[in-house]
C-alpha cells in the first residue's frame, strides 16, 4: 500500500539514506557552486548572484505552478505560449493603463489554464494532447494578434516594475519568492495542497475518499497559467517589448528545473523548496555557461540532457514505495 | 501462438467491414465534417479542386505523411515520439552536407543511418530502460535539435552545383506525372498497411499498445517491439528528411520544427487512439489528407498560416475528445 502523500512519510520514520536520497538536488546545488567558481572568476560575486536570481525569476515564478500541477499528476506544455501572449497583451493594451493591461493578461492566462483544465478533467482528454493543442493554439492566437511584428511600449512606468528593486533584492525575485513560500504553506496546511498529493498519489482513492479531484485539477490549471502570465508580464517589463516567439523553450526548461527538484512524473510527491532547489541549479548552469563562453546551443543541448537523466533518476527512485 | 493473440481493437475493426450506416457516421464524423469543408472551400475559390491542386496537396502532405506512418505504428504500441521534427531537420542537413562531400548515395545513407541511430537510442531508453516516452522524446527533440545547430553553426548548408547531380529527383521528379514524393509515400503506404494488418508483428503491436499484461503473458517480447518501433520511427522522419531536402537542394536547422505536432495530429484525427491498441493505416492516411487539404485551402482563402494553429488546436481537442467520449459512453467524463 502506497503512503498518500511523501511528507507524511518522512515524520513516520526518518531515514538518513532516504533523506539525502529525497535531498539529492541540494547535493546537485553544492557541486554546481564549486564546479563554476573554481571555473570561472566572477561567479560567487554579490551582483552575478543577483542575476542568477533574477533571471531564474521567470523560469521559477512558472515552476510553481508548475510544481502543484505535476504533484496532482498533471503537466502542461503551453506555459510558454500563455507566457509570450500575456506578454503581448500586457504591451498591446498598455494605452488603456498599467492596472488594466496587468490585469487582463492575467486573466487571459488563467483563462487559458481554466480551458486547458476542462478538456482535461470534464472532456477527459490526456493532459499532454490539451496542452499540446494549446501550446501551438496559443501561439497562433498571438501570432494573429501581433501580425508577426514585436509590440514596442512607449511606457517608461511600466518598465520600472522588473527594474525596481526593495533592498538589495530586485522586484522579480521578491515576487518569486513571496509566491513560492505562500504556496508551500498552501501545499503542506491546506485542503488544497493535501487534495493535490493524494490525487497524484491515487487517483481512485482520492475519488473514493471524496476529494472533488476535478477542481483540484481545475484550480492548478488555473494556477499555471496565471504564473506563466505573470512572467510573461514580467518579461515584457523587462524588455518594455514582446516578441511572438517569446518562450518558445521555456515550457522545456521550468519542466527540466521541476523534476530535478525531485517532483515526481507520476505526481504525489514534491514541494516548492525542492523546486527552488531545481530552478536555481538550472539558472547557475545557464549563468556559469555563459560565462564560460560557452555557446547558447550547448545550453539547449545540456538542458535535453539534463532532462533525458532526471527522467532516467525519475524511474529508478520511488519515493512513495514502501 | 501469436496468431491466436487478438485485442478488442482488433475485432472491433474486422467486424465493423460490415457496412452499418449509423455505425460509420458515428465513427468517422470527422470525414463529414472534411467533405463541408471541402465543399466550402472549393465554393469560395476557384482553383482549390483542380487537378493541379490536387497534385500539390498530395506532394505537400508527402513527406509528413511518411513519418505518420510510423507514428502510427508508434501511438498503436502505446508510445509517443516527440523528437521526429528535430531529426527531420538533422537528416536534411546531413544528406545535403554530405551531397556534395561524398555524393548523393552515401549521403542518403548516411541521413538514414543517422535517423535509425537516432530512432535506436530513442528506443534503448524507452523500450530496456523503460523511460516515460513522452518526456525522453521531448528532452531529444532539444538534445537533437541543438546537436544540428552545433553541426551547421546557425548556417544554411545547400548543394552547390544543383545541375549535376541526380539527387534532386527525388524531391522534384515526376513519373507519368506523378510526383515522386507522393509515389514513394504510396509505397510506404501499403507496406506499413500490409505489415500492420497481416502479419506476426503487426499483431504483437496491436497487443503491445492495447493490452501490455494480457500481451507479456503471451510471452511478446515488448521491449523489442518498442524498440523498433522507434527505429522504424527514426527511419521515416530521416526518410522524410532526405526528400525535403532534394526538394529544397538545401536546408536549415529549423526545417522540420513543429513537425512532431502536424503528424500526431494527423495519426489521432484519422483515429488511431493514444491509448495504443487500435488505429491503422488507412486511418492515417485521412487523418494526413484532412489536415494537408485544410491547411491548403486556408492559404487559398487567403488566411496567414498562423490561423491554421488554432484551428488545429480546435480539430485536435474535437478529434480526441471524440474518441474518449465514443469509448466511455458519454460526453463529459
Amino acid at each position: 500500500m502506497k503512503s498518500k502523500t511523501g511528507i507524511m512519510k518522512v515524520k513516520d520514520n526518518f531515514d538518513i539514506w532516504d533523506f539525502v536520497q529525497k535531498n539529492s538536488i541540494w547535493l546537485i546545488f553544492v557541486i554546481c557552486i564549486v564546479f563554476f567558481s573554481i571555473m570561472t572568476p566572477n561567479f560567487l560575486r554579490v551582483r552575478n548572484i543577483t542575476n542568477i536570481f533574477l533571471q531564474s525569476s521567470f523560469i521559477g515564478i512558472m515552476s510553481i505552478g508548475m510544481t502543484y500541477l505535476m504533484i496532482d499528476g498533471n503537466f502542461d506544455l503551453s506555459m510558454g505560449s500563455i507566457m509570450a501572449l500575456s506578454a503581448v497583451l500586457v504591451i498591446g493594451f498598455m494605452d488603456y493603463g498599467i492596472p488594466v493591461a496587468v490585469l487582463l493578461s492575467l486573466l487571459a492566462g488563467s483563462a487559458i489554464g481554466a480551458l486547458n483544465g476542462l478538456f482535461v478533467t470534464k472532456a477527459g482528454i490526456n493532459a499532454f494532447i490539451v496542452t499540446l493543442g494549446s501550446m501551438l493554439g496559443v501561439r497562433g492566437l498571438v501570432y494573429i494578434y501581433t501580425g508577426e511584428r514585436a509590440l514596442v511600449s512607449s511606457e517608461l512606468a511600466f518598465s520600472e516594475i522588473s527594474a525596481a528593486s526593495v533592498g538589495p533584492i530586485p522586484l522579480p525575485v521578491l515576487i518569486f519568492l513571496i509566491m513560492l513560500i505562500l504556496g508551500e504553506l498552501v501545499l503542506r496546511y491546506t485542503s488544497h495542497g493535501r487534495g493535490c498529493y493524494a490525487i497524484g498519489g491515487n487517483y481512485e482513492a482520492a475519488v473514493n475518499a471524496g476529494i472533488k479531484v476535478d477542481k483540484h485539477i481545475i484550480i492548478n490549471f488555473i494556477l499555471a497559467g496565471f504564473t506563466a502570465a505573470l512572467a510573461g508580464i514580467l518579461m515584457a517589463s523587462r524588455m518594455n517589448a514582446a516578441t511572438p516567439t517569446l518562450g518558445m523553450e521555456d515550457h522545456m526548461i521550468v519542466i527540466t528545473a521541476v523534476v530535478l527538484g525531485g517532483t515526481k512524473l507520476d505526481g504525489g510527491f514534491g514541494n516548492l523548496i525542492r523546486t527552488l532547489g531545481g530552478v536555481l541549479v538550472i539558472g547557475m548552469i545557464r549563468n556559469g555557461m555563459n560565462l564560460l563562453n560557452v555557446h547558447s546551443y550547448v545550453n539547449m543541448l545540456i538542458m535535453g540532457l539534463i532532462l533525458i537523466s532526471v527522467v532516467y533518476m525519475d524511474q529508478k527512485f520511488d519515493p512513495l514505495e514502501e | 501462438m501469436g496468431s491466436s493473440v487478438k485485442t478488442e481493437s482488433n475485432l472491433k475493426d474486422s467486424s465493423s467491414k460490415k457496412i452499418n450506416f449509423a455505425e460509420i457516421i458515428k465513427r468517422h464524423g470527422i470525414l463529414f465534417v472534411f467533405l463541408l469543408m471541402i465543399i466550402g472551400i472549393s465554393l469560395r475559390t476557384d482553383s482549390f479542386l483542380t487537378q493541379n491542386n490536387m497534385l500539390l496537396v498530395l506532394r505537400q502532405v508527402s513527406v509528413k505523411g511518411i513519418i505518420a506512418c510510423g507514428m502510427t505504428y508508434m501511438l498503436i504500441g502505446g508510445e509517443f515520439d516527440l523528437s521526429v521534427g528535430s531529426l527531420v531537420s538533422l537528416t536534411a542537413v546531413l544528406v545535403i552536407d554530405f551531397h556534395d562531400i561524398l555524393g548523393p548515395f552515401a549521403a542518403i545513407i548516411i541521413a538514414i543511418l543517422a535517423g535509425i541511430s537516432v530512432g535506436a537510442f530513442n528506443g534503448f531508453l524507452v523500450g530496456f530502460l523503460k523511460l516515460n516516452s513522452l518526456i525522453v522524446t521531448f528532452g531529444m527533440l532539444f538534445v537533437i535539435q541543438a546537436l544540428t545547430l552545433l553541426y551547421t553553426g546557425g548556417q544554411y548548408v545547400s548543394v552547390s552545383n544543383q545541375g549535376a547531380t541526380w539527387f534532386s529527383i527525388i524531391g522534384r521528379g515526376f513519373i507519368f506525372g506523378i510526383p515522386i514524393p507522393v509515389i514513394i509515400f504510396g509505397i510506404i503506404l501499403i507496406i506499413f498497411g500490409v505489415v500492420l494488418s497481416k502479419t506476426v508483428y503487426g499483431r504483437y503491436l496491436y497487443s503491445v499498445g492495447g493490452n501490455p499484461i494480457a500481451s507479456k503473458f503471451s510471452g511478446i517480447p515488448k521491449t523489442y517491439i518498442t524498440f523498433s518501433t522507434f527505429i522504424i520511427t527514426g527511419l521515416t522522419a530521416a526518410i522524410g528528411g532526405i526528400i525535403l531536402g532534394s526538394r529544397l537542394m538545401s536546408a536549415q536547422n529549423y526545417l522540420g520544427q513543429g513537425y512532431e505536432f502536424d503528424i500526431i495530429t494527423a495519426v489521432v484525427l484519422g483515429g488511431t487512439s493514444l491509448f495504443g491498441g487500435s488505429g491503422s493505416i488507412p486511418k492515417t492516411l485521412i487523418g494526413v489528407l484532412i489536415l494537408g487539404f485544410l491547411s491548403n485551402g486556408f492559404i487559398m482563402m487567403g488566411f496567414p498560416y498562423y490561423v491554421q494553429w488554432v484551428v488545429q488546436w480546435a480539430i485536435l481537442i474535437g478529434a480526441v475528445w471524440m474518441d474518449v467520449a465514443s469509448k466511455r459512453g458519454k460526453i463529459l467524463a
